[in-house]
């Protein structure tokens, strides 16, 4: 049997098709952390924890309702979305004068509440989401086994986040939402509802964090612990990508998804870390990320 | 923009003058007679933990009140220090003085390495960096062979300071600690009321003019995380000692979460609230263990009540109702 660098074909393209899925998952929440930043200047530390609603919707839709997968992947991130509205009506909207650092140290505290909020009531354990049945079963390639599932996770959070990109920054819509993020007053000015677009714009990023949260329900066990690890990471990725950049975001997440399955196949004990030593590497060379504009 | 939080820290934060002011000095005495009486009146361990955290976020404080460098990944620098103290300490058989010290140089030597990347950027980006170059510490302490990945490093001897005082008695362990932070708070009172401590205080209220006026800002930024990260180092390797223990708890990012929050609770940019603070999130953490209440939803609804509510924290508040008017 042939080998690549000495692993067989099958370890290798099965560790980047890993890769690939957490990337997809990187590239999502870090696409929302960029959208909800560009707008509202704040990190949204939350952002783990309502990815992490967005799974328990769908799986309690599922265990109390009957409602299926293709629902709630409807129905969580509208839920999640419409919870995010209202944490910025009530709660984030009234920091905005203040210093960036309290939008962190809130979404901080919200995200605590909500995570134990989950795991009082459900535990740590993990609660198992079955693969729709459209999407059972799966590909051989010839050099590797394709589950499904999992090529449509990838190409769902693709389309995701062309068709972010592109509303942001190809239509209209994009084009007020980026002049509000360089001058608010102004846009307001010219007779746009430039709250509502902040409100609107926390609202559709968080729901983007659901998004990802239902995706990832039939991969990963459905726990109240999902999100807090993974929110790090793509605190990681936005550092490295640059916040500056929708693209860099996107480009960012799967490209580190790929290298942390390339790590795995060839330096196991590194996997967990190689992503913050690309980021030492990327502050001593480009402090600005790879992606963004010195400020 | 950033307008509030420096508006904030200049009514609480201490006197702008190099002499401590009275009421500094009153509030000192008094807490100095409650600490050495405390072991008497509560249990001591508990009093230790106090002290423990105490000086973590007086540490951490340093940073945020008189730099306005927030940092999200200060458990890496009290968790580091702990493990090594823990090994040093258990396997190699060193005194406690002389692994409280290694953990120490340590948690200093990791904190200029991640200060130095760190101050590339600023605000919530530097929060961030710090949390990540925290991670992959725990990261290390859940893999490395030393650290006992889940288990962490238990039963770690107290030993005899100095080859005489026998630290097994909780009395004198509790006065060992006390001295512990005694130290390490005088050594943040005086780097406060230092030129050094002024030019931070310039730094964090505006940072353009300080260069302008010919400070290399970068240096005196990287000298105060050192500092604070040496000082979190201090905290975590006593904490190992006390506690004979060092785990995974100590460098999980919550960790870094919860010296923030005993910071804001108490009033970020005061010399006394990180005490009041680290005092107050200890005892509730110890009152609602044996609660029915999931403790992380009470912690963050009092997180979320702090930055919505009273940002000056109850020190800060105190503070600016009583006599709190600029000289």
């Amino acid at each position: 049997m042939s080998t690549i660098f000495g692993i067989p074909p099958q370890a290798l393209f099965g560790q980047l098709l890993l890769g690939l899925i957490n990337g997809s998952f990187y590239a999502l929440l870090s696409l929302g952390l960029a959208v909800i930043f560009g707008m509202l200047n704040v990190i949204n530390f939350a952002h783990g924890a309502l990815y992490m609603l967005g799974a328990f919707v769908a799986w309690l839709l599922l265990t109390t309702a009957g409602i299926g997968y293709w629902w709630a992947l409807l129905l969580a991130p509208l839920v999640v979305g419409a919870f995010g509205v209202v944490l910025e009506k009530t709660l984030l909207s009234r920091l905005y004068k203040l210093d960036h650092l309290y939008g962190l140290l809130l979404t901080f505290g919200l995200a605590l509440i909500v995570e134990g909020a989950f795991r009082h009531f459900y535990g740590v354990s993990g609660q198992p989401y079955p693969i729709p049945d459209l999407l059972r079963g799966g590909q051989n390639l010839g050099f590797m086994f394709l589950p499904n599932y999992r090529g449509w996770v990838v190409v769902a959070s693709l389309v995701v986040c062309l068709a972010t990109w592109y509303a942001i920054e190809r239509t209209k819509l994009g084009a007020y939402l980026r002049a509000a993020t360089e001058n608010p007053v102004l846009v307001q000015a010219f007779g746009i509802n430039v709250p509502l677009m902040i409100t609107a714009t926390y609202g559709f990023g968080v729901a983007l964090a659901g998004v990802a949260g239902v995706l990832a329900a039939p991969i990963y066990q459905v726990s109240p612990l999902m999100g807090s690890n993974l929110i790090i990471v793509v605190f990681a990725v936005v550092v490295i990508g640059g916040m500056g950049s929708i693209l860099g975001a996107v480009l960012t997440g799967y490209g580190l998804g790929l290298l942390e399955g390339l790590t795995k196949v060839f330096y196991p004990e590194a996997s967990n870390i190689v992503v913050f030593v690309i980021m030492a590497v990327v502050l001593l060379i480009k402090p600005a990320g790879l992606f963004g504009r010195e400020r | 923009m950033a307008t509030e939080i420096h508006a904030v820290r200049r009514e609480t934060a201490a006197p702008a003058t190099g002499r401590p002011a009275m009421p500094g000095l009153l509030a000192l005495a008094v807490l100095l007679l409650v600490l050495i009486a405390a072991p008497y009146v509560l249990y001591p361990v508990f009093v230790m933990k106090v002290l423990c955290f105490a000086l973590f976020a007086c540490a951490f404080n340093l940073l945020i009140g008189f730099a306005g460098l927030l940092s999200f990944g200060h458990a890496a620098f009290f968790g580091g220090a702990a493990y090594i103290t823990a090994h040093t300490v258990k396997v190699w058989g060193l005194p406690p003085e002389l692994g409280i010290l290694l953990g120490t140089a340590f948690a200093a030597t990791l904190g200029l390495a991640f200060g130095a990347l760190a101050i590339r950027r600023q605000g919530i980006y530097f929060a961030m960096i710090t949390l990540a170059l925290s991670q992959m510490v725990f990261f290390m302490a859940l893999q490395l062979k030393f650290t006992g990945g889940e288990d962490g490093i238990q039963a770690v001897p107290r030993g005899h300071l100095f080859g005489v005082i026998d630290l097994s008695q909780s009395m004198a362990m509790y006065y060992t600690v006390l001295a512990v932070f005694l130290f390490g708070f005088a050594v943040i009172w005086r780097t406060v009321h230092s030129p050094f401590g002024q030019v931070l205080k310039a730094i964090r209220e505006n940072e353009p003019r300080a260069i302008s006026l010919g400070y290399r800002t970068d240096h005196y930024k990287l000298m105060a995380f050192v500092l604070s990260a040496t000082l979190a180092g201090l905290a975590g390797g006593t904490k190992a000692i006390v506690f004979q223990l060092a785990t995974l708890t100590d460098v999980q990012w919550q960790m870094s979460g919860a010296v923030v929050l005993m910071t804001l609770l108490g009033g970020i940019g005061t010399l006394f609230g990180p005490v009041v603070g680290a005092a107050l999130v200890v005892t509730l953490e110890n009152y609602l263990a044996a609660s029915n209440l999931p403790v992380p939803v009470v912690i963050g609804v009092i997180f979320v009540a702090c930055v919505l509510l009273f940002r000056r924290g109850i020190v800060g508040e105190i503070a600016a109702r009583f006599g709190g008017k600029r000289p």
